[in-house]
């Protein structure tokens, strides 16, 4: 039985889709910025932060007035699981942002070195995003299981860079700055990850009612 | 989070069936059952109304029961304080016990089980040629009480437990009809709370109330089930989610699904509820 | 469509005073015999109201003066009597068929109150005559009450089984499932909620067999004088307007007219009565 309420429902889940593309394709933006040194794309993903910000906003007023309507079971746990899916993705933005802005930086002085670790981290971490979403929308609980161990590799490609970087600044002073960037670069990456790793959490809480949050942490 | 309490191991009794105990919510295990129905059918004529009902009722928690219209749920409540005896050509079938004793017992009078399980019903029923007062003690005299003293403490008891006391301690020999309709709802809550039952029956005590009396209801439920054992039918979910511990789901005369009442509107097992705890149906 | 006050607006009005006249003239109509009524009787009879009619015996045939007070105080006591057979009987039959009620038997109650509601008060007469009089207590009040009270007992079983039925059953259930017994809550609860309308059909049955004559013409059959004992004949209100309208003396035909306008004062405060009793409920009844 349609009813109103599922129509605005379906339009709130848009939203938050459409929030969820334009993360996915700001974090690409940013990453093409780094690695084919350009600045025109840097500076269109730090316009369209502002673009994230405001849908944040737009969902949670849609989450408010649609939980005034004392929604139940299903719809009570999309709500506020959207809610908090889009407080990540917003920060995926200002990760995005920060991206870029490393980018220009970087731009400005010559490429330090072959990125390999870097792209493999963003491959991996918008592929996360990507999967979390899906999940999301097809409300596939397994999938989103699958991205939660993937953070564990982002995590361990971010200390392999740190060390490398690290290594390098010792060995020449001169590139410290730039070596700076890319251990920002690789953290943004580190944060993008954790972010589409609590998705895929609320994406199981959506599908199960489970709340598999901070499971690592229990004995 | 405290962690989930074991459920009691099954009994093998020698003789009949062993049956394995009622579906009992996870969290009320450990809490004694104030009920145990045991495979309740209903008829009215040949109209089956309950089919094969079990289900357990802790004691001193408030249960709701939920469904759509003519699914059964005030057949279900009626049955346990024997009021279908007053109905012509219902048939009672099943086993309800009430702590332990069988309420439909050959040798059970009803007027007593009804004295322990008391009843308030959808439209306020004070009776009209009685005072407040004489309302509130309707249940004692009409019992054979007579000493002044005992009606006296007992009708001041029951009006405070009811939130009427402070409204009506000035005008206690004021008609019973001069009362608001929340507030005559409220004195029928402390006439059935007079006789000091056991349990209280609740049939939508609140769905001819304003918002303001029924929250005022609902606050009293929530203070009333400290002392008493209640069922509530409500056709408000919000309302069962609000004041509720557990939920029974009835549909078509079965009962569907029997829980903790927050996982039963969080996350309910059968689709059936969940679709008609969204609304999608009913 | 206009709103203005066109030749089709007028017609209507027209028609519509048209037909306001009818019924006015009908409602007239209706009233007129009662005013008539009450107009003859008040013009014959209110002369002869003194004190000496409503405290003095009638007079030997031929005399005059005297008055009805024996016929009032008799018309009282076989209502008394009447009530005392009617009213119980009644009542409880009433309250059978309303809340106790078989399907067989309250069918076969319910046949036999209308049969006897139907009986003309005449047959009435004979039947106690022959059951009571001649066997048992001769003429007397016994009798008279006895014939009045089977006449009540139809109509109080009628409404109180009506008022009865009129209690919500909600008052009912309520009382139920405090536990307390079946015969209590019809007592003080489903009869104390209908008590008006109970009494007021009480006295409606009331009113209507302290107009009765025939019955009385063959139980109590009347006394000229006081009567010592309820074993003996009485004089009724009836009875003496009865004997007096037929006689061939004036005076006794002005008494005749006094007694009659005493008799209709009398049930138009019952009919009264009962109208500021029933306020806001149960209009049906008062016919």
């Amino acid at each position: 039985m349609q009813r109103y309420f599922d129509e605005d429902l379906a339009h709130f889940k848009e939203t938050l889709l459409m929030m969820g593309s334009y993360a996915e394709s700001a974090l690409n933006q940013a990453l093409q910025a780094i690695v084919d040194r350009n600045d025109k794309l840097a500076e269109q993903v730090q316009d369209n932060d502002d673009i994230m910000d405001q849908y944040e906003i737009d969902i949670d007023d849609m989450a408010i007035n649609l939980l005034s309507k004392a929604p139940l079971a299903t719809d009570l746990r999309l709500i506020t699981v959207a809610m908090k899916i889009s407080q990540n993705l917003e920060r995926i933005g200002d990760e995005a942002t920060t991206i870029a802005r490393r980018a220009m930086e970087l731009n400005a002085e010559p490429q330090l070195k072959n990125y390999i670790d870097i792209p493999r981290m963003a491959a991996i971490a918008l592929t996360m995003l990507k999967e979390s979403l899906d999940a999301f929308v097809n409300r596939k609980a397994e999938l989103a299981r699958t991205v939660i161990p993937r953070d564990k590799e982002v995590d361990a490609l971010n200390r392999q860079v740190y060390r490398e970087l690290s290594s390098f600044m010792v060995e020449d002073p001169s590139t410290i700055t730039r070596c700076l960037h890319l251990m920002t670069v690789s953290k943004c990456l580190e944060r993008v990850a954790d972010h589409a790793t609590n998705i895929a959490q609320e994406v199981v809480y959506l599908c199960e009612a489970r709340d598999i949050r901070h499971e690592a942490n229990k004995p | 989070m405290t962690p989930q309490p074991q459920l009691p191991a099954l009994k093998i009794t020698p003789s009949a069936q062993s049956e394995p105990p009622p579906p009992a919510p996870a969290q009320a295990a450990g809490k004694p059952a104030t009920f145990e129905v045991r495979h309740l059918n209903v008829w009215f004529g040949a109209h089956h109304v309950l089919r094969d009902i079990s289900l357990q009722i802790p004691s001193k928690a408030v249960t709701a029961i939920i469904g759509p219209s003519g699914c059964g749920k005030s057949t279900f409540l009626r049955s346990l304080n024997r009021m279908h005896d007053l109905v012509a050509g219902s048939r009672v079938e099943g086993r309800i016990t009430l702590f332990g004793q069988d309420l439909y017992g050959k040798e059970v009078d009803a007027t007593l089980v009804r004295r322990r399980v008391g009843m308030v019903f959808q439209k306020s029923n004070p009776f009209p040629t009685m005072t407040i007062e004489e309302n509130a003690t309707v249940g004692l005299r009409l019992n054979g009480v007579r000493q002044r003293s005992l009606l006296q403490e007992r009708m001041e008891r029951s009006l405070r437990m009811a939130a009427l006391w402070d409204e009506v301690k000035d005008r206690l020999h004021a008609n019973a009809m001069s009362l608001s309709g929340g507030q005559q709802q409220r004195l029928c809550i402390a006439r059935a709370l007079a006789i000091e039952p056991e349990v209280l029956l609740m049939d939508e005590p609140a769905s001819a109330l304003d918002p303001l009396a029924t929250a005022k209801i609902e606050e009293l439920i929530l203070q009333l089930k400290e002392q008493f054992t209640i069922v509530i039918v409500t056709h408000n979910m919000q309302q069962a989610a609000r004041i509720s511990d557990q939920t029974a789901f009835f549909y078509i005369g079965e009962l569907i699904e029997f829980d903790a009442t927050g996982r039963l509107f969080t996350n309910p097992s059968k689709k059936q509820t969940e679709d008609y705890v969204t609304g999608r149906f009913g | 469509m206009s709103m203005k006050n066109n030749w089709q607006h007028r017609w209507r009005k027209v028609k519509s005073s048209m037909v306001s006249g009818l019924c006015l003239t009908c409602a007239a109509v209706v009233i007129a015999p009662l005013a008539l009524l009450l107009f003859s009787l008040v013009k014959k009879g209110a002369s002869s109201l003194d004190l000496n009619f409503f405290t003095q015996l009638p007079k030997a045939a031929g005399e005059i003066g005297g008055g009805m007070a024996n016929a009032m105080v008799g018309s009282l006591v076989l209502l008394g009597l009447a009530a005392a057979v009617g009213v119980p009987i009644g009542v409880l039959g009433g309250i059978y068929l309303s809340e106790f009620g078989g399907r067989r038997l309250s069918w076969a109650v319910r046949f036999a109150a209308d049969i006897l509601n139907g009986t003309p008060s005449i047959v009435w007469g004979i039947v106690i005559w022959a059951l009571v009089v001649v066997p048992i207590t001769g003429f007397s009040a016994y009798a008279g009450g006895l014939a009045l009270g089977f006449m009540m007992i139809p109509i109080v079983i009628r409404t109180t089984e009506e008022m009865l039925a009129m209690v919500p059953n909600g008052y009912r259930e309520a009382a139920y499932a405090l536990g307390i017994p079946r015969w209590r809550i019809v007592l003080h609860v489903v009869l104390k909620t209908a008590s008006r309308g109970v009494i007021t059909g009480i006295l409606l049955a009331g009113a209507r067999v302290i107009g009765e004559t025939a019955p009385l013409l063959f139980t109590a059959l009347g006394n000229n004088f006081w009567s010592r004992n309820l074993s003996e004949p009485i004089n009724a209100m009836t009875l003496q307007i009865f004997n007096y309208a037929n006689s061939p003396f004036p005076d006794q035909n002005r008494q005749a007219w006094a007694g009659a306008l005493v008799l209709i004062l009398f049930a138009l405060a019952l009919n009264v009565g009962v109208r500021i009793m029933t306020r806001g409920s149960a209009p049906h009844l008062v016919k």
